[in-house]
This record gives structure tokens, C-alpha cells and sequence, in this order.
């Protein structure tokens, strides 16, 4: 064992001591009007003592313990599943299970799980968006929240100004927050990198500042209330209907009101939204564009030399990826019913990156099991409160160190030539 | 007399105070094999970059076809008909072999998303169409066989074929051609050497080719130019050029 590495691990424990005792060790407590800065109780300088012992034998046997790490068998996935033939067939009947099973589902359980599932939902279309954007065609977004944004406030601000219905704005707002991606694209796709990184992060604040300041017509940091609801065809999912002569849902069904009929149709719109979503980009894959986004994600001078306009290439895969998060965009706003900067920040951004990369880059399977990872897990672990956060920082560590190319890799689908 | 495919005059490039390339002349017609010869760091690929659009030349006219392509983008270039090759590979590895080629017909296909989703019939005949162009120029080039294997697990030789193949797909007049047969064995550079002289006598196309091989070089070439420190040496017939006392200066250094 050299030298180096035990320096390493007395610095690494040093670290962890003067980090616990500022937070843990030393609390700030009320007394009457005074502050008074009480010490830890026995118990927890125990649990302080344990970690930093950890923490020293962790680094000074890391490289065993990466040894073991390594040794820990991979659990192969592909061997789990039917052979690529039977696959085939399997394949769309497995796919319509799915469907009829996240049809039927909603009705069974609980009006909790559903709003969560909604939300799920939310995630999966815009993880499938940035899938566009970062595994696709390699573009490092850190400002994606931006056109989610734009989508939420083009639905929010047209129904609220001119009353237009959550179904005329779905794809007005897709097409505002792709106008906005061609704004954004165009002059800063001629960055790679790290430095498309940084502007596309300045633009999510931007947008986010924008939204915050702009009281006159956002309404600035309290936002916008009593967004209307997406309706079936005119029926409203109200107790009463809000306008004169419309009927509500149940009534025009005749049975009784409940509210959870709603939240039921909300769920079951987000279920088509991203069924659509999730079929325009399996089109699109097989697409010459797809196919040239990979290209140019492998190889961009090889595509200039071959004639492929690299810019209209990128920006393409920007205004597609940016108008799925304007779709995402309008129904959460419909959904919420009220939306403000809040929900726009920098860290759904980080959220919906750690979604694609968890999920593997370009693969849509992973993206829509780590979006579902990634927002039911947070409740899930609830109980721990404000541990939660660190849990899930854990989670993705271990998740780097031991699958680092995703949840499910990507599989491109290969174009076979028939002989 | 064939027409001027390629005419080149007074080509330079400079890198702020250092001239790479000083003006070089260059004339190519139509079904012609030109070499561009010269030492190493002569400024040969510089040559290559300039006429590709991936420099924009500082001086010089470069006209292709009687039209002015110095200063136009890469991409429209190779539209025009002037398609090269790197001195490297530069496959897209992960796809392919037949996609490779189809990503190389990008602008011939229906690019338009609303018929790709719906399959349009117009969308599905310039695909077929592709499909078709691919296939005849990889049984031209030998590689029908590994149409549906990762381009990156074929052979060197087939890599650099296919990476021929890939650029004739595109329908050129003009190929440029970066050391096509570095790294290749003599058997590979034979068979580079016949499918060279192919493309000239049956597809009606001209190369433009940088090359160290001289074996290869004076084997095919029409014309050959010699370049030396960024600045033309000297040029003629193959066997013009293996005697010219300037070239074997160049190469071999004074006594």
C-alpha cells in the first residue's frame, strides 16, 4: 500500500469530521429570545465516529474495494430476454399489453398513485425530448427546462388572454417552444461541447428570469391561477359546468360526480400524449434525419464532406426536442392549474439530463424506466425526509459506478438489408 | 481535347504569417487521374482542404465545372460534385455498413418529416431508389456481402473501399482521394489501384488523388503534380516527373 493513499484517506476522513461536526455536531437551538449553540448528543458523535471510520477505510482499500466492485457479476439483460427472432414476433403484442394495461390501470387504484403516474407521464415526454436532443444527435442541453417553460406559459397565457381550449393550444405550444429552439439554435450550434453546455444553461435562466419579471403579462414570481382544464369534447370535469349551457361530464353521463374521474382523464391523456411522442420518435429514428443526427454525433466531418448541412442537421434535432417539452409544457400547465417560475428551474433541467443518462443515451426503453425511477423513488423515500435527496445522489452514484452506459443501453435499429 | 473538370490558379492558404500552400495551379479534365505528389508537410492535404470548402482559401480561384467554388461551405461543394476522402478513416462506425451509405445520399432522400412518418409513396420510392444506388456501388466495390455488418468491424481494406463507396454514392465528377492506400497491403493496394482505374474508364469520373505510393502514383496517373514547402515543383507525365532533377532534389536532398 504506498504512502499516498493513506495520506489520501486521513484527508478524505479529515474532510468528513469538520463537514459532520458543522452539521450535525453543532446545532443552533432557540432559547426564550436568545440563540445558543448546543452540542450533539453521545449517540450521534457515535454515528459521526462510525462514518468517518468509513469513510478512512473506504479510501485507504478503495482499489480492493473497486476490485470487488469489478467481480460483482454484470446482470446481463439481454440474455434475460427471448431470442431476437422470438422477440420479433413478441414484440407488438408485448407493446399492446402494455397499453391496455396502462388503460385499464387507472381504475383500480387510488387517486394518488394516478396524479403520480400523471406525473411520470410528464417526465417520460420530456425525458424522450432531451433523448432527442442529447442521445440523438449529441447536443448538450442544460436549458431544457426553457421550452418546457415556453410550452406551459403559451397554454397559460392564450387560455387566460383569449380563452383558448387546452386541445387548440397542445400544438401552438409545441410550435412556440420549437420557434423558440430555432431562436436559441441557430446562433449557438455553431458551439460544441462545453460551451453549447453553457449558453443553453444561460438560456433556461433567461427564459426563467424573463417569466419572473415580466409581471404585466406573466403575472412574475405568483404566477398564473385557474388555468382551465383539458375537456373531452366540450364536457368539463366540474361539479357545475363554468359556462352557461355546457354540461358537466358526469351529468351528461348521468352518474355521479367524483373528482377523481378527472384526474383519471388527465392520466389517460398523458398516456396518448406520450404514445404519440414515443411514435414520432421511433419514426423518426429510421428516418434519413435520424439517421443523419447519428451521423453527425459520430462524425460530423465525414457528414460535411458527404454534403449534409450540419446546421439545419442540429437545429432540426433542437426544434423537435424543444417542441416535445412545449407538448409536456401545456399539459402540465392544464394539469397544475396554475404554474409559475417556480416550476422552471434550474434543476428540473438536471433532472431530466439525469433521466436520459440513467436511462442509457438514444435508448427510449431506458429513458421511460429511469423517468419512472426517477420520480416514483423520491416518493417511495418519503419517510426519510430530508435524507431523500442525499439517498437519490447515492442511488446515481452507484448507478454510474456500476452501469455507467444506462439503465438500458441504447440498441440502435439497425437498417437490414433484405438479399 | 476533354474539357477543364477542375482549374486552379494561384491557390494560396495562409495561417496568419506561415503560407502553407503558395500558389499552386492545378488543372484537372474530365476522366482524368491527377496526383498530387510532395514530401511530407508540403501542404498537400492543405490542397485538398481549400478545395473541399473545409479552408476557405486566402487567395486563389478554384472553378469547378466553369463555376467559382472557393469560399462556398463544405456541404454545398460536395453538392456540386466534388467529394473527398480523409486521410484517416472516417466511417460512421456504429451504423451499418448500407446505412453508412444511405446517411451519403441524405440529400437525394425525402427529407420532409411529415412524409417520413406517414411513409408517403414519394418517401418510400426515393428510398427504395437509395437502397438500390447503395447496393450497386457496394457490389462494385466487393462489400455486398458485409451490407449488414457494423462498419466498424470490417477489415481495414474494406473500410477504406467502402469509405470510395460511400463518396460515389453521392453521384461526384470529381473525387478527392487522401492516401487511399496508407496502411494498405500490397494485395489491397493492388486491388485499390484497379478500382481506381475503374471508376475512370467505366463511371466516367475524374480523381484527384495525394499519395505516397509511388508505385501506385506512377502506375495510374494521367498527370502529376509535385508540390514542395507549399509551393508547385514541378508537374507533367509520370515519367516527366520521375526524372526531373528538381523532384529527385526534393525527395532524396542534395548530394
Amino acid at each position: 500500500m504506498s504512502n499516498s493513499k493513506f495520506y489520501n484517506a486521513i484527508f478524505a476522513a479529515g474532510i468528513t469530521l469538520i463537514l459532520a461536526c458543522l452539521m450535525i455536531g453543532i446545532k443552533l437551538d432557540n432559547e426564550g429570545a436568545q440563540l445558543a449553540v448546543k452540542g450533539a448528543t453521545a449517540e450521534q458523535w457515535g454515528w459521526i465516529g462510525l462514518g468517518i471510520a468509513i469513510v478512512f477505510f473506504s479510501q485507504l482499500f478503495s482499489s480492493q474495494i473497486d476490485a470487488m466492485f469489478g467481480k460483482i457479476p454484470k446482470p446481463n439483460l439481454g440474455a434475460m430476454l427471448p431470442e431476437e427472432r422470438k422477440m420479433a414476433t413478441l414484440k407488438p403484442w408485448l407493446i399492446a399489453a402494455v397499453v391496455v394495461i396502462m388503460l385499464i390501470w387507472p381504475f383500480m387504484v387510488s387517486r394518488g398513485s394516478v396524479d403520480l403516474a400523471t406525473l411520470t407521464l410528464i417526465y417520460i415526454m420530456l425525458g424522450l425530448g432531451l433523448n432527442i436532443v442529447v442521445g440523438l444527435a449529441g447536443l448538450l442541453d442544460l436549458g431544457f427546462v426553457a421550452f418546457y417553460a415556453v410550452g406551459a406559459y403559451t397554454y397559460a397565457l392564450l387560455s387566460e388572454y383569449f380563452g383558448l381550449s387546452f386541445w387548440a393550444c397542445l400544438p401552438i405550444s409545441a410550435g412556440m417552444a420549437a420557434l423558440f429552439g430555432f431562436i436559441l439554435g441557430f446562433p449557438v450550434l455553431r458551439l460544441r461541447g462545453d460551451y453549447l453546455a453553457i449558453v443553453t444553461l444561460g438560456f433556461g435562466e433567461i427564459i426563467r428570469i424573463l417569466l419572473n419579471n415580466w409581471s404585466a403579462v406573466t403575472g412574475g414570481p405568483s404566477g398564473i391561477s385557474g388555468i382551465a382544464k383539458p375537456t373531452l369534447f366540450g364536457l368539463e370535469f366540474t361539479r357545475r359546468a363554468k359556462e352557461e349551457g355546457n354540461v358537466p361530464f358526469h351529468e351528461f353521463l348521468g352518474i355521479d360526480y367524483s373528482s377523481s374521474y378527472k384526474v383519471i382523464f388527465l392520466y389517460l391523456i398523458a398516456v396518448l400524449l406520450v404514445l404519440f411522442v414515443i411514435y414520432v420518435i421511433n419514426r423518426l429514428m429510421r428516418m434519413p434525419i435520424g439517421r443523419a443526427w447519428e451521423a453527425l454525433r459520430d462524425d460530423e466531418i465525414a457528414c460535411r464532406s458527404l454534403g449534409l448541412n450540419r446546421t439545419a442537421i442540429k437545429l432540426s434535432a433542437f426544434t423537435l426536442g424543444a417542441s416535445t417539452a412545449g407538448f409536456a409544457g401545456s399539459f402540465f400547465a392544464a394539469r397544475q392549474g396554475f404554474i409559475s417560475p417556480e416550476s422552471f428551474i434550474f434543476i428540473e433541467s438536471a433532472i431530466i439530463l439525469a433521466i436520459v443518462v440513467l436511462g442509457g443515451m438514444g435508448s427510449q426503453v431506458g429513458v421511460i424506466l429511469a423517468a419512472i425511477v426517477m420520480t416514483i423513488l423520491p416518493e417511495l423515500a418519503r419517510e426519510f425526509s430530508e435524507y431523500r435527496m442525499l439517498l437519490f445522489g447515492l442511488l446515481m452514484v452507484l448507478m454510474m459506478r456500476w452501469r455507467p452506459e444506462g439503465l438500458v443501453p441504447m440498441k440502435r435499429p439497425h437498417l437490414e438489408l433484405k438479399q | 481535347m476533354s474539357q477543364l473538370l477542375l482549374d486552379v490558379n494561384g491557390l494560396t492558404m495562409r495561417f496568419g504569417g506561415l503560407v502553407a500552400v503558395n500558389g499552386v495551379d492545378l488543372t484537372v479534365k474530365n476522366r482524368q487521374i491527377v496526383s498530387i505528389i510532395g514530401p511530407n508537410g508540403a501542404g498537400k492535404t492543405t490542397v485538398f482542404n481549400c478545395l473541399s470548402g473545409f479552408y476557405i482559401p486566402s487567395d486563389g480561384s478554384v472553378m469547378f465545372n466553369g463555376k467559382q467554388i472557393a469560399g462556398l461551405k463544405d456541404y454545398q461543394i460536395s453538392r456540386q460534385g466534388l467529394v473527398r476522402t480523409f486521410q484517416h478513416v472516417r466511417l460512421f462506425s456504429k451504423m451499418t455498413v448500407i446505412e453508412n451509405m444511405l446517411v451519403a445520399q441524405h440529400r437525394h432522400l425525402n427529407t420532409n418529416l411529415i412524409s417520413g412518418l406517414f411513409k408517403t409513396p414519394n418517401y418510400r420510392r426515393l428510398e427504395q431508389e437509395a437502397m438500390d444506388r447503395a447496393v450497386h456501388w457496394l457490389k462494385e466495390v466487393d462489400l455486398l456481402e458485409f451490407a449488414n455488418r457494423e462498419a466498424g468491424n470490417l477489415a481495414y481494406g474494406q473500410q477504406r473501399r467502402l469509405e470510395i463507396a460511400r463518396c460515389m454514392v453521392t453521384q461526384p465528377e470529381l473525387l478527392l482521394l487522401d492516401e487511399p492506400a496508407a496502411g494498405l497491403n500490397p494485395n489491397e493496394t493492388k486491388e485499390l489501384d484497379e478500382l481506381i482505374i475503374k471508376l475512370r474508364d467505366e463511371h466516367e469520373i475524374s480523381v484527384l488523388l495525394i499519395e505516397h505510393d509511388m508505385g501506385l502514383v506512377m502506375g495510374i496517373s494521367d498527370h502529376i503534380y509535385v508540390i514542395a514547402q507549399g509551393t508547385p515543383l514541378a508537374d507533367g507525365s509520370p515519367d516527366e516527373v520521375k526524372n526531373n532533377p528538381d523532384v529527385i532534389k526534393a525527395y532524396l536532398g542534395e548530394e
